[in-house]
């Protein structure tokens, strides 16, 4: 294991807390390079390009064909027919452009790191969960569970979409152009998440940590979800997001409304039944 | 888990059996244990009902129910005539479709709650449906098993609604599966996806009104408590609304009557369902690939919202 004290890094002032925790050091000492990469990662080009029909595969043949491609050398697939099947383009933890000209199932392109995919059509529930890093497009409505779990990346539904996004989101961006159902944010703890449009009821509700930016009406406020100040810094950081997503260009964002974590949930101060029993 | 699907042709009539069964094949793997149907169909042209019947169980695992020697089934079914005749109805024609499932077309032309009363008070007889369009049809296996055995993919008609279920409050049974009758209301049905969590004190409060149940499965529940609401003479659409706030738990369920469909979301939106809808057609379903097995060409297609309550007309 390496001893992080003393680091290269450290020295040029690169970071100044000493990394804690075992995984930590094993797993993301900067001083060794081949950290930088993942085992079994390709070199891909996205100068060379290739087509799948996906009409006849099941999702593991497609996701197959997906890694067999990429061992290859392509950087750059379309996927044709995806029907609406389950879990297409899972587990990509490469560069890639991928396109699917169609609509996806529950479960798509989740477990990402890296790539940059758009889906021409709708995708059904937790699309892009636990997302690591890249960017995912989606040009139609998203299903419920949108982003469940995702730790990096950009994340961005042009349509509505359901119940529960960004729940439990511990990083990134999520971007809706419409409206976004119940619960969205519910129990987030770090990241962003942009609504256009109105949302449900429950906004936030039990979020640690994060920020909720909504440009319509809100049903209501979940547990603990609170209203923030919109700061000039969020307007800037706002118009460069949406600029990215090629979404709300003409978005007035004087009527946006930021929602934080009050951070008094009711499980945070309430006592243990031993510690009640002390305190009587 | 158990999986959901429905579709409606509005102004045309079309195979239902057979587009119904590919949809509920896709969502085979949502629950595989039983698959019913509810196929509102174009019944015997001469106006009268179509009663299908069990008067025995087919049993699998968890059930409570027994599977008896086949020798009582003909005894029951006689009685069964025997009460069509006393009540004042005749047969016009009649199937056999398994040892213990029929189809009757029956004149008659008085009070229905009576009639199912009687029907039912036969030993272990139960039905499934009474319309002059609906056919329900349920049994244990997929999509495909219950069709072929029954022969559902030559019925022609306008709507349907259908279930595959993963047995998770009750036992694995004809009697458990889905799709719900609305006793004693001809040509409604009731399928659902989730679980109920006021189920028996609801339960307890409609048989104390005088409804009817014959399983213990949760979903049974919805139907019943729609046909009170019709019953009392609320309107279907504003009864499925008053579900949202007195049914507890989590659902997404599908309701057809002689000429429409409708579907409701609970507040929680904790169940799936996709939509599609054009001028002539709207078609629904747990997951969307359920749709693509009637639209394979790219189609937008989207989540219905928590709490929301919808209604189409043929």
């Amino acid at each position: 294991m390496a001893n992080l004290k003393n680091s290269k890094s450290q020295s040029m002032g690169l970071h100044k807390e000493v990394l804690k925790g075992r995984t930590q050091q094993v797993f993301f000492n900067p001083e060794e390079a081949e950290n930088f990469f993942y085992y079994g990662a390709h070199d891909v080009n996205f100068n060379k390009r290739s087509e799948i029909d996906a009409l006849d595969l099941t999702a593991a043949q497609l996701n197959d064909k997906l890694h067999s491609l990429m061992k290859e050398g392509y950087g750059s697939v379309v996927v044709k027919n995806p029907q609406g099947k389950h879990s297409l383009g899972v587990g990509i933890l490469n560069k890639l452009n991928l396109i699917f000209e169609g609509s996806l199932g529950y479960f798509g392109v989740g477990s990402i790191d890296g790539p940059v995919v758009r889906i021409t059509g709708r995708v059904g529930w937790s699309c892009a969960e636990n997302m690591m890093a890249g960017k995912v497009v989606i040009e139609k409505n998203a299903g419920s569970c949108f982003g469940a779990a995702i730790r990096g990346g950009d994340l961005i539904c042009k349509g509505s979409v359901g119940a529960r996004t960004g729940i439990d989101m511990k990083g990134g961006t999520i971007i809706v152009g419409g409206d976004a159902g119940a619960f969205t944010g519910f129990m987030m703890q770090r990241g962003r998440i942009i609504v256009l449009g109105n949302a449900g009821i429950n906004l936030g509700d039990s979020m640690y940590d994060g920020t909720i930016f909504i440009g319509g009406k809100i049903k209501s406020f979940g547990s603990d979800a609170v209203k923030a100040k919109v700061t000039s810094d969020d307007i800037s950081w706002l118009k460069r997001k949406l600029k990215v997503a090629e979404i709300g260009s003409n978005f007035d964002f004087s009527k946006m409304t930021k929602v934080v974590a009050g951070k008094k949930l009711w499980n945070y101060d309430a006592l243990e039944p031993s510690e009640k029993k002390g305190a009587i | 888990m158990c999986g959901i699907a429905g579709l409606i042709h509005k102004g045309k009539t079309v195979n239902i059996g057979k587009e119904l069964q590919d949809m509920l094949q896709a969502l085979k793997h949502r629950g595989p244990d039983s698959t019913g149907f509810a196929l509102y169909g174009q019944g015997n042209n001469q106006g009268d009902y179509i009663m299908r019947f069990k008067v025995g169980e087919n049993v699998a695992e968890g059930s409570s129910a027994i599977n008896e020697d086949k020798s009582v089934y003909d005894e029951r079914r006689k009685q069964v005539d025997k009460h069509i005749r006393d009540l004042g109805g005749s047969i016009v024609n009649d199937a056999q479709l398994t040892p213990y499932s029929f189809r009757y077309c029956i004149k008659y032309d008085k009070d229905l709650m009576e009639f199912s009363k009687r029907i039912e008070s036969v030993e272990m007889t139960e039905i499934l449906s009474l319309g002059k369009s609906l056919e329900l049809v349920k049994d244990i296996g997929d999509a495909g098993v219950v069709s072929k055995q029954y022969g559902l993919d030559k019925i022609k008609g306008t709507h349907a609604i259908g279930h595959s279920r993963m047995a998770t409050e009750s036992g694995v049974d004809i009697r458990s599966a889905h799709p719900f009758w609305g006793y004693p209301f001809s040509d409604v049905s009731v399928v659902h996806n989730g679980q109920l969590t006021n189920y028996w004190n609801s339960r307890r409060t409609l048989e104390n009104k005088g409804m009817r149940f014959m399983s213990e499965c949760d979903s049974e529940l919805i139907a019943v408590y729609l046909a009170d609401k019709m019953r009392r003479g609320i309107d279907l659409k504003d009864g499925m609304k008053d579900s949202l706030k007195e049914l507890d738990g989590v659902f997404t369920y599908l309701v057809a009557t002689k000429d429409s469909l409708g579907m409701a979301k609970d507040t929680m939106a904790a169940k799936p369902m996709v939509l599609y809808e054009s001028d002539n057609l709207v078609a629904m379903g747990s997951e969307e690939i359920a749709i693509r097995t009637l639209l394979p060409q790219e189609i937008d297609t989207y989540d219905p919202y928590d709490g929301e309550v919808k209604v189409w007309q043929i």
